[in-house]
Order: structure tokens, then C-alpha cells, then sequence
């Protein structure tokens, strides 16, 4: 039993199943008329969100209810935070009100590992800058689980903006713990010097994505660039969108969210058979629950669930 | 003689006797256990352990087993003054280098205002005249707000007390106005100084572009865009005849750019910090906002060739570039965080521990290189010479501590070092004569009151 979720390197394979096999229980509960269980009756989880959001905030908080937390929800917009508060005096206000968790979401690298150091609370980090998003990546994990069983010697590619993907980082560190090997594929601007140290393999075109099982686009993200990383969106699209002309029979699509339509995926792609990107919604609220059931109620009190 | 571009509030002149401490000075060829006497502020008399009677007035200090060394010089500090006094002053500034062994601190002109004009020159003059408790010189800007456009009055300043120009924490990015300002040396004078960087490479970098960067998720700064400026201004160095110190190198390649200009005539030095020296991005990979600085800790090949410029030659000097910055800055999120550490309290135990401990560097080379900053600068290099001022540090390296355990005599406490274990403690200082520090429970606290 691990105390905070800051990285997907606080799980060991273990620990990743753990949360699976109960995620998979929750995800059952979602489909009864009443979807609550009482397992956090009492007690309070904060969203702490620096940054816009609206699948992960709304899973959280989704997430949070479903267990029977009370839930304080914070958006940066409109806050204490916009007025100019430090992150360390945002955290001890809130932690005056004993949460039983923090879920921050920060534009800046390390924030999560931050806050765990100025709060008794255990602290989840829904996403640090483009550092990581643990669990989007155990989502992605249990929704690829349930869709072709178990991940060792599978093939996934991770195709796109890898350089400011904090998915695409987790992506790597949780798809090879379950076996998996990992590419990434993108405009050499847009991978990180040195991202073979991860482990994964670098390719720098599409040539070779048949030989994928799983093909993970990633979302070009205008709004943390700064600069012209590539000379054109259509230039882009003509090298790198994931279509259906590009896919192979077998093969799924997966993406974060929210997808540019037409950019690094066709409309054909994400509308498909293949496309496994509404389920990786659903898998959000489950697998959140799982995350948050792991780290307030532990193992000993599984039963509860059930 | 004394230095006339070092300013301290020059307290009473030492009489003291330090017995039996091994005397370790390169620059004299000294290596043996001496008594040193010092009477007035000047170094007396050496003679062999138990030869010279102490005498009366004079405090005297038992130093068998300890080590005595001409006190450290360093050319690169940030004493916050004026305008940023809740980071740094030069009084709690100098009391750092004091307790770190320094006798010699060059100040650097990125204050509010910038140091740009006689003015401003005048003021840190008068205020280190009264606050300085180590002999204190200082650079003027290059350009004015360090702004890279117009030249600042570099002949007025250097008559007002300017030992050298630089516009550090920022890279005079235009060529032009660079070349401009060393064909002015020849009119100035002043050694000028140069953080190199290209801001275009660095970009929004906040650390090493390399491995570590790439698992984080931040944004690096590659080792090319320091390398390729100190190429570009050692070409013009050498085209301009002028005298040129780059400051802070930090990889391989800005060594070996040094190392090229200088075997072609072109008159250039370098520096490197001991954090640079002892550090990788691997550290950073905690994200600790300690271990951020300008430039940034970067991969092993770049610390190893750094250590191997120190030992040739290549770099010069050892520099702390002493970058303080209050507790609420350094609290920040990494990428938000300020650049820099504090190093006057642990540059000399940092090399110690990690370089000269485990054999990598000579003891002897390490005290070379930490007393040759301010010579680089036209300043005396601190000696053990019979009828020089007084300049030593003795040194326990038998002692270890816990860096930050008993608190920084600097007003921050961002230092890179803090948690760390390191071998050898400071228990006395002298700077110009003048006992400037004395460790308490090493039973030199009286030497001050003594002298």
C-alpha cells in the first residue's frame, strides 16, 4: 500500500494489478441504478485544479461522490489561488479542513511532490506540467486489459507531441512495467533529446505502424507551444495523422483527450470500430475510485466493496 | 601593499600565533607543519612547530593535525545589495564568505538598480566600507541594465573602483555591441566578464537538456547554447586583443572552446563552481528547487571534463557564483523557482569531500585554484609570505558536518549542498590581517576579542 500517487513509478507491476482487479469491481458498480458505495462515508477529498480540465476533474470528483466523500471542488479561475496565493499557503488552508486527500492538478513539474510534503493528506497527482498524469495511464492500462487481455509482448506505439505529453511519459513507465514494448513516433521537434533512456525506441515515421498492436495518438498541444515546433498543422497531418489508411485489421486507437479532430486523427479513425477512446473515458470514474480506494481504505478492507 | 579595489570596514589587524598546522601554499611551495605568526595583521614570522614563542597579547592557537592555507578568493558572488536585501547584504554576504574560509569576493552588478553607473558604484563602495567583513571588490555592468544595447561609462567606472565589467545572469547576446565593449577595454581597462549563454538555445529551459529532462518532462537548456557563445567571443577575444573571463563553464564542449581561443593567443580564463564540479542533472531528478541553477548541473562527461580543466589548468579558477534567494522564492514549483545556489559556506568542503577525498584532485591543486580567482582580476593572490597581509584559513579536515545543521551564516539557505555530509570545517579566517571569522566550540571564539 503506497501513501500518495506522484508518479507511476510508486506502483510496482503488483500495485498496478491491485488497482486493476479493483477498478474492474467498481466499474460493475457503475452499472447498478444506485452507483454508491460507502466506503469513504466521512470523509473529504479535495480537487485542487491549477490548470482547465474537464474529463479528469469531472472523474475525480465522479469518483470521490461514488465512494460517498465529500467533495471540495477548486478551480483556479475565481480562487484565492488567482489572487496571487502561493501553492504552499493554498495547501495548509485546506488542509485546516483534515481532507482525507488532495487531487492537484498544476501547470508546473513536481507540484504534487510538493504539496505531499506540506500535507497530512495522501495527495494524487491528476497531472504535474508535462511531467505526468499517473492515472491516465492506469486507465489507459485497464481499458487496453479489457480490451485484449493481458499487455506482456504487446506492441504500442505512442504517436505524436511526445515532448509536451505528461500521458505520453507516464504512457511509457506503466505500458512497459505490464510488459508491453513501447515506441514513440513523432516530428523529431516534438521528442525529447534523450527519451530512450525510458526505455522505449524512437521512430521518426509511420512507415512501421503496422507492426503495432496498440496505437496511442497523442494531442497536438497548441497551447504549450510557444514556438513553431513543425512548419505547418497540414504538413503534420500529412506525415503523422493516424487514419484509417494508416491502421491495419487488429489494431486499436487510443487518445487522451480532447482529440483535434482531423489532426493527429482522422474523424473515420475516432469514430471506428477500433477506437478505443470512449472506453478510456468510462475506465476514468472506475479506475479513480480504484486509486483513491487504494490509498484511504487499503487492501484489508476489500469486502467493503463487494 | 593592499589591493585599492577591495573594500571592507577593516577591523583591528590580528596578533596571533598559529602552532603546529600543516601550511599548505601552492603559489609559495610550502607543504610542511609551521607556526605562523602573525603580528599587526602581517604575517611575521614562519618557523617550525614550537619555534616561535608567543608572544605577549598575541592569541595563540593550537593547529596540530589541522591545516593552514592561504584563505580562499572568489571571483563570482551575488551579494543582493543594493535592492534585494531580503535575499542577501553585503554584510550577511561577507560574514558567509568569512565562515567559508574567503578573504577575496568579487561582487556582481545584477542588482536593483544595476550597478551601471557611478552612482550606483559609489553607494556599494561606501556600504561595503562599513558593512564588508571581507575584503570586497566589484564589477560594473557591460551594458547599461544589462540590457545588451548601449555600453555603460566603463572608463568612469573603472576610476570610480570597477575591477571588471560583466553583465552576468544575462549573455551579451548581440556581437556587435560585445565587440564594441572589448575594443573600449583598451580605454576602460577592467577585466571583462562573460555568462554565456544563447538565449535562442536555452529557450524556456530550466535544467539539462539530457536524460533526466526527458523523464521529468521540463524543458531543457542544451549544452550547446553555452558552448557555442564562448567559441563565438573567444574568436572575438582574440580578433580584439582584449582580456576576457568566462564565467561558470559547464560542460565539455565550453571547455574545450576555452581551451581552443587560449592556445591561439586570445588572452581568456574560465571558472567553474563546485557544484558544477560535483553535481549531475541526476540530482535534479527530484525536482528540489535547490538544485536549480544557470547554468544547470549537467551530465557526467561534462562534470568529468570539468574537473580534468581544473586539474590541467584549462579553468583558471574555482568561482561559487553564491546566488542567494529567500525561502518563498525557492518554494516554488521547480520550473517557477529562481535559478541559483548559495556556495560560499561549502565551495572549499564540497571539492574536499568529493574531489580531493577520493583522490580525483590533489589537495594541493583544489587550494590553487580556490585562492586564484581574484588575481584574474589584477588582486593579489593570496600567500603565506613572510611581510604579506595576512590572508589564511585554517581548515580541520578531520571534522565532518551536516551542511545547513547549524544554520548559514548567508541570509538564504537555498543551498545545493544542504543535508549533505562534508569533510572538513572552517575554524578560522583571516582577511587582510584582521581575524574576520573563528568557529565557536573550537575554542577560538576569544581570538576575535583578542585581537
Amino acid at each position: 500500500m503506497i501513501r500518495n500517487l506522484l508518479s507511476i513509478d510508486d506502483l510496482d507491476r503488483a500495485g498496478i494489478e491491485r488497482i486493476l482487479d479493483r477498478a474492474r469491481s467498481f466499474a460493475e458498480v457503475a452499472g447498478r441504478d444506485i452507483k454508491k458505495v460507502p466506503a469513504l462515508k466521512g470523509r473529504t477529498v479535495v480537487n485542487l485544479f491549477y490548470e482547465a480540465s474537464t474529463r479528469t476533474s469531472s472523474s475525480f470528483e465522479l469518483a470521490a461522490k461514488r465512494l460517498s466523500a465529500d467533495v471540495v471542488s477548486i478551480r483556479s479561475a475565481g480562487s484565492s489561488v488567482e489572487k496571487g496565493e502561493s501553492l504552499r499557503d493554498t495547501v495548509q488552508t485546506l488542509s485546516a479542513y483534515a481532507p482525507a486527500a488532495i487531487v492537484i492538478r498544476s501547470p508546473y513539474a513536481g507540484a504534487a511532490t510538493q504539496v505531499a510534503g506540506w500535507t497530512d493528506a495522501a495527495v494524487i497527482n491528476a497531472g504535474d506540467g508535462k511531467h505526468e498524469h499517473p492515472t491516465q495511464a492506469l486507465l489507459d492500462v485497464f481499458t487496453l486489459t479489457q480490451a485484449l487481455g493481458r499487455l506482456e509482448g504487446r506492441s504500442i506505439w505512442i504517436v505524436g507531441d511526445v515532448l509536451h505529453s505528461r500521458v505520453a511519459r507516464s504512457g511509457i513507465i506503466a505500458f512497459q512495467r505490464m510488459g508491453a514494448q513501447v515506441t514513440v513516433c513523432g516530428p523529431p521537434t516534438l521528442i525529447p533529446r534523450q527519451i530512450e533512456a525510458l526505455g522505449c525506441v524512437r521512430q521518426t515515421t509511420l512507415e512501421r505502424l503496422r507492426e503495432a498492436d496498440v496505437v496511442y495518438v497523442l494531442r497536438m498541444q497548441h497551447e504549450r507551444m510557444h514556438e513553431a515546433y513543425v512548419p505547418s498543422l497540414r504538413e503534420y497531418t500529412q506525415r503523422y495523422q493516424v487514419n484509417l489508411a494508416r491502421l491495419r485489421a487488429g489494431q486499436v486507437v487510443m487518445h487522451p483527450g480532447p482529440v483535434n479532430r482531423g489532426v493527429e486523427l482522422s474523424g473515420d479513425a475516432i469514430d471506428c470500430d477500433a477506437s478505443l477512446i470512449g472506453a478510456q473515458v468510462r475506465s476514468g470514474v472506475a479506475v479513480r475510485m480504484a486509486v483513491l480506494y487504494e490509498l484511504l481504505v487499503g487492501v484489508p478492507a476489500l469486502q467493503a466493496v463487494a | 601593499m593592499a589591493d585599492t579595489k577591495l573594500f571592507h570596514r577593516s577591523p583591528p589587524p590580528g596578533n596571533l600565533l598559529i602552532r603546529g598546522g600543516r601550511v599548505l601554499d601552492p603559489r609559495s611551495a610550502i607543504d610542511a607543519p609551521l607556526d605562523v605568526l602573525i603580528r599587526d595583521g602581517v604575517v611575521a614570522e614562519l618557523g617550525e612547530p614550537g619555534a616561535i614563542p608567543p608572544p605577549s597579547g598575541a592569541a595563540v592557537i593550537e593547529a596540530a593535525g589541522k591545516h593552514v592555507f592561504p584563505a580562499f578568493s572568489d571571483p563570482h558572488v551575488h551579494l543582493r545589495t543594493p535592492g534585494q536585501e531580503y535575499k542577501e547584504s553585503i554584510a550577511t554576504g561577507t560574514a558567509a564568505g568569512a565562515a567559508g574560509g574567503f578573504c577575496q569576493l568579487i561582487a556582481m552588478p545584477n542588482t536593483t538598480p544595476t550597478i551601471d553607473q557611478v552612482s550606483v558604484l559609489q553607494a556599494v563602495i561606501a556600504t561595503a566600507r562599513e558593512q564588508a567583513q571581507v575584503p570586497t571588490g566589484f564589477l560594473a555592468a557591460i551594458t547599461t541594465g544589462l540590457q545588451g544595447r548601449e555600453l555603460t561609462e566603463m572608463a568612469a567606472l573603472g576610476d570610480a573602483g570597477a575591477l571588471g565589467f560583466s553583465d552576468d545572469g544575462k549573455p551579451v547576446v548581440s556581437a556587435g555591441v560585445l565587440r564594441k565593449a572589448l575594443a573600449y577595454q583598451r580605454l576602460a581597462g577592467g577585466v571583462i566578464a562573460l555568462h554565456e549563454e544563447d538565449p535562442e538555445l536555452s529557450g524556456d529551459g530550466v535544467m539539462h537538456e539530457g536524460a533526466v529532462s526527458a523523464r521529468l518532462g521540463v524543458a531543457g537548456i542544451p549544452s550547446v547554447s553555452e558552448s557555442t557563445m564562448i567559441a563565438r567571443d573567444g574568436a572575438i577575444a582574440r580578433y580584439e586583443g582584449a582580456r576576457v573571463h568566462f564565467q561558470h563553464l559547464s560542460c565539455a564542449e565550453s571547455v574545450a572552446a576555452l581551451e581552443l581561443w587560449r592556445s591561439r593567443g586570445a588572452q581568456v580564463s574560465g571558472e567553474a563552481t563546485p557544484h558544477h564540479l560535483t553535481l549531475t542533472d541526476e540530482a535534479v531528478a527530484g525536482l528540489d528547487s535547490n538544485l536549480k541553477m544557470n547554468p544547470p548541473l549537467r551530465a557526467e562527461a561534462d562534470r568529468q571534463a570539468l574537473v580534468d580543466g581544473l586539474r590541467s589548468g584549462v579553468i583558471d579558477c574555482v568561482a561559487t557564483d553564491h546566488a542567494p534567494h529567500a525561502r518563498h522564492e525557492k518554494e516554488m514549483p521547480f520550473e517557477q523557482a529562481p535559478m541559483g545556489t548559495t556556495g560560499l559556506e561549502t565551495a572549499f568542503m564540497a571539492l574536499y569531500t568529493e574531489l580531493v577525498k577520493p583522490g580525483v584532485l590533489p589537495l594541493s591543486v583544489v587550494v590553487e585554484r580556490m585562492t586564484a580567482g581574484g588575481a584574474l582580476y589584477g588582486l593579489l593572490a593570496p600567500r603565506v609570505v613572510v611581510g604579506e597581509p595576512a590572508n589564511v584559513v585554517l581548515v580541520d579536515l578531520q571534522r565532518e558536518w551536516k551542511v545547513g545543521e547549524g544554520g548559514y551564516a548567508s541570509r538564504s539557505e537555498n543551498c545545493c549542498f544542504d543535508g549533505r555530509r562534508l569533510s572538513g570545517v572552517v575554524e578560522l579566517t583571516v582577511a587582510a590581517g584582521s581575524v574576520v571569522f573563528s568557529a565557536r566550540g573550537s575554542g577560538l571564539a576569544s581570538v576575535v576579542e583578542v585581537s
